[in-house]
C-alpha cells in the first residue's frame, strides 16, 4: 500500500515538473513577443552656454524622439550624458582624502601633520584642476560617458548646472570643452537610442544679464525724474506735499512732553543702517532732536544695531548743534542695548515703565516686537506715533498707536519734515513714477483683455 | 532627565514666569530677568561676531596660504573699515568713522536697488496686468478687486495732490482696501502668537509641572 502511494507521489512530482517546464517555455515565448524595438533617437540636438548666468552651466535642447507620444510610443525618459575624462575620478579620490583629513582635524584638533597633509592634497588637487581643460580636449580618449541627469518623456530641454566651487563634487569648470549626448530610453533600459554627440561646447559667465534690460530702462527713467525734480526744488520751485496727520502730530507730542516734564522715547526699529525705512527715520529723528533741543526736553534713543547707534549719535549731535545748544547734548542720549530681538524689547519695555515717557515715536523697520512695544507704551499712557514699511507690522501699530504712518508715508514724512530739495525731488519722482505705473498698467490691462500678452512680458524680469 | 536637565527646566520656567510677571506690573523679578536677558544676549552676540567675523572671515582668510594674494588682501579692507569705526572713540580723528558708514550705506543701497525694482515695482505691475473679463464670475470678481485695490492703493500713496473730488474718492477706497487687508493680517498674526503662548504654557504645565501628560 505504502509502495503504491510512493509511486503515485513520484509520478505526480514528475508531471508537476513537466508542467512547470512547459509554463516556463510559454513565458519565455511571451517575453519574446513583448520585446521592444529600439526607439528613434532625438533629433536637432544642440548644447550651448546657458545665457545670462554666472557660468558653470550648459543648456541642452532637442526635438522629441519619433517614438515619444507617437509612433511606438515606447520612450519613457531621456538620459543626458556628458563625456568626462578619467582625470575627474582622480579629483573625486582627492576630494575624499581631503574630507577624511578634515574629519581627522575635527577629532584630533589642528595638528601640524594633518595641516601638512591637507596642504599637499590641496596642491595636488589644484594641479589636477589645471589639467582638466586639456584632458577634455583629448575626447574621445581616456574618458567615459557619465549620466548627468534624466528627464521624463515629452521634455525637450535640460540644464546641466554645476557648482562654481572648485572643491565641490558638482564642479563644472568654465572654458572647458564638453561633449554631450541624449539617450531616448524605453521601459527596458537596455533598449535605447543615442543621439549624435554634440561638442565641443563651453560655459562661461556673462557680465550683463540681458533679461534685466527692462529694469535698466526703469532705473534710467526714475533717475531722470529724480534729477529733474531735485533741480526744480533747488531752483526754488514750490513742490506740494499733502499734509500727513501722523507727522503733524509730532510737534504737538513734543510740546506735550515739554509741558509734562517727561522724556521722549524714539525707537529706530531693528533695521540696519542701510534700510530705507531706517534712513527715513534718521531724518525724522533729526527734526525731533532739534525741537527737543530747543524746548530742552529729554530724549531717549535706545538702539538695537551698533551702526544705527553710531549714525543716530551723529544725527542727534548735529541737531543739537543746529538748535544752537551743543552743550546740552549728552553722549548717552543714543545708546546701544543689545542685538537680540526680545532682549531689546524687554529693555525698552523697562524704560517705558520706569522713565514714563510722554511720547513714544516708533519709526523704522519692525518685526514681531511691534505689538509688544506699542502695547506697553499704551499701558504707560504715552502718546504714540509709529511708521514702518513692514506690511505685516502696520496693523499692530494702527491698533495700539495714536497715529500711524503707513508704508511709503514714512518716506514722505522724512521729505515733508526735512523740506530738503534732495528728499522733495525724490518724493516727487516717486509720485510721477507711480502715475506712470498706473498708466502702463491700464494699457497692459486693456491689451491683456484682448489676448496681447507681449506688453505684460516686458515687466517679467529674469532672475 | 538628569540633574542638569532638571536644573535647566526650572531655570527656564522661573525666567518665563519672571518675564510674564510684567503683565501685572514692573517688579524686581522682571528687572532681574531683563538684566539677565540683555546681558547674556549682548555677551553672546559679541562672541558670535568675534568667531564669525574676526576669526573666520578675517584671521583664517589672511593666514590661508592656499588662497591667492588678492583673496588674502580683501579681508584687510573689511578690517581697516572696522578699525576706522573705532576712531569714534577719539575726538580728533572721530570723523574717520563716517567713511565706513558711508561705504555700508552706499554699497547696500546699490545692491538693494536692483532687488527692490524687480520685486516691488516690476513684479507688482506684471501681477496687476491680468485679463479681468476672462473666466467665470468668481474669477472676474477676484480679478476686479486685485486691479481696483492696486489702483486705489496707489492713489492713496500719491502725495503731490490734495485728496479731493474723484481723486479723494479713489484714495478713500484705497485706504478701505488697505484697512481690510490689515485686519485680515492682524487676525492671522494674532492666531500665530496664540500658538506661541500655547507652546509656553505647554512647557510650564507639561515639561515643568507635569500636569499635562
Amino acid at each position: 500500500m505504502n509502495l503504491k502511494l510512493i509511486v503515485i507521489f513520484l509520478l505526480m512530482l514528475c508531471l508537476g515538473s513537466f508542467a512547470l517546464a512547459e509554463t516556463n517555455t510559454v513565458n519565455k515565448d511571451s517575453t519574446a513577443v513583448d520585446s521592444i524595438a529600439p526607439p528613434a533617437p532625438v533629433t536637432m540636438f544642440k548644447a550651448f552656454d546657458t545665457p545670462n548666468d554666472h557660468g558653470h552651466s550648459i543648456t541642452l535642447n532637442w526635438q522629441l524622439s519619433a517614438d515619444d507620444g507617437a509612433g511606438q510610443n515606447s520612450v519613457l525618459q531621456y538620459q543626458i550624458y556628458r563625456w568626462v575624462p578619467y582625470l575627474m575620478d582622480s579629483l573625486t579620490t582627492l576630494r575624499k582624502a581631503m574630507t577624511t583629513v578634515k574629519e581627522e582635524e575635527i577629532k584630533r584638533g589642528h595638528e601640524k601633520v594633518l595641516k601638512k597633509e591637507m596642504r599637499s592634497l590641496k596642491k595636488e588637487y589644484n594641479a589636477v584642476l589645471k589639467e582638466l581643460p586639456s584632458a577634455h580636449k583629448a575626447y574621445p580618449n581616456n574618458g567615459y560617458w557619465k549620466e548627468v541627469g534624466k528627464v521624463p518623456a515629452g521634455t525637450k530641454s535640460y540644464k546641466n548646472t554645476g557648482s562654481k566651487e572648485k572643491e565641490s563634487q558638482d564642479y563644472l569648470p568654465d572654458l572647458t570643452d564638453f561633449y554631450y549626448r541624449v539617450d531616448a530610453v524605453t521601459k527596458d533600459s537596455t533598449v535605447r537610442a543615442s543621439s549624435k554627440v554634440f561638442g565641443p561646447v563651453q560655459c562661461s559667465g556673462q557680465w550683463f544679464n540681458t533679461g534685466r534690460i527692462p529694469v535698466l530702462v526703469a532705473v534710467i527713467l526714475f533717475t531722470f525724474l529724480t534729477i529733474y525734480f531735485v533741480e526744480k526744488a533747488k531752483n526754488g520751485a514750490k513742490l506740494y506735499v499733502r499734509p500727513l496727520s501722523g507727522i503733524e502730530a509730532v510737534d504737538d507730542a513734543i510740546g506735550r512732553a515739554t509741558e509734562m516734564g517727561r522724556p521722549i522715547l524714539y525707537i529706530l526699529g531693528l533695521g540696519s543702517v542701510a534700510d530705507i525705512a531706517t534712513i527715513a527715520s534718521f531724518t525724522i529723528l533729526s527734526r525731533v532732536a532739534k525741537q527737543v533741543a530747543e524746548y530742552q526736553t529729554e530724549l531717549l534713543v535706545p538702539t538695537y544695531d551698533p551702526l544705527v547707534m553710531a549714525v543716530a549719535q551723529e544725527v542727534v549731535k548735529s541737531a543739537y548743534l543746529d538748535a544752537g545748544r551743543p552743550d546740552d547734548y549728552k553722549e548717552d542720549t543714543v545708546h546701544f542695548v543689545t542685538q537680540s530681538q526680545f532682549a531689546y524689547v524687554a529693555a525698552v519695555n523697562g524704560i517705558m515703565l520706569r522713565e514714563l515717557p510722554a511720547t513714544n515715536i516708533y519709526m523704522g523697520v519692525f518685526f514681531a516686537e511691534s505689538l509688544i512695544l506699542a502695547e506697553t507704551g499704551a499701558l504707560a499712557g504715552s502718546i504714540q506715533i509709529a511708521g514702518t514699511d513692514q506690511i505685516a507690522q502696520i496693523p499692530f501699530f494702527i491698533v495700539a498707536c495714536d497715529y500711524t504712518l503707513i508704508g511709503e508715508e514714512l518716506y514722505a514724512a522724512s521729505a515733508y519734515l526735512g523740506r530738503e530739495p534732495l528728499l522733495l525731488g525724490s518724493l516727487k519722482a516717486q509720485d510721477y513714477a507711480k502715475a506712470l505705473v498706473i498708466i502702463l498698467a491700464i494699457i497692459g490691462l486693456i491689451m491683456s483683455n484682448f489676448g496681447w500678452t507681449q506688453f505684460t512680458d516686458l515687466f517679467k524680469v529674469a532672475n | 532627565m538628569g540633574f542638569w536637565g532638571q536644573f535647566g527646566v526650572w531655570l527656564a520656567a522661573l525666567l518665563t514666569i519672571g518675564i510674564i510677571s510684567f503683565l501685572y506690573k514692573d517688579n524686581f523679578l522682571y528687572k532681574a530677568c531683563e538684566a539677565i536677558f540683555v546681558g547674556i544676549s549682548a555677551g553672546y552676540w559679541f562672541i558670535v561676531y568675534y568667531w564669525d567675523n574676526l576669526y573666520k572671515k578675517f584671521y583664517l582668510q589672511v593666514t590661508n596660504h592656499d588662497l591667492t594674494s588678492w583673496e588674502r588682501i580683501i579681508p584687510w579692507v573689511g578690517f581697516i573699515l572696522g578699525v576706522m569705526m573705532l576712531s569714534r572713540l577719539f575726538e580728533k580723528i572721530g570723523w574717520l568713522s563716517r567713511w565706513p558708514l558711508a561705504f555700508i550705506v552706499g554699497a547696500t543701497a546699490g545692491l538693494y536697488m536692483m532687488i527692490y525694482f524687480v520685486s516691488n515695482a516690476m513684479a507688482q505691475v506684471a501681477s496687476t496686468i491680468i485679463p479681468v473679463f476672462i473666466g467665470d464670475w468668481a474669477t472676474i470678481i477676484a480679478n476686479f478687486f486685485i486691479v481696483a485695490g492696486t489702483f486705489c492703493g496707489l492713489v492713496y500713496f500719491f502725495f503731490s495732490k490734495e485728496h479731493k473730488g474723484a481723486f479723494g474718492l479713489a484714495s478713500r477706497v484705497g485706504i478701505w482696501f488697505l484697512m481690510i487687508t490689515f485686519g485680515a493680517s492682524f487676525g492671522y498674526t494674532v492666531m500665530s502668537r496664540m500658538s506661541l503662548m500655547i507652546g509656553r504654557l505647554d512647557f510650564l504645565f507639561g515639561t515643568w509641572l507635569g500636569m499635562i501628560k
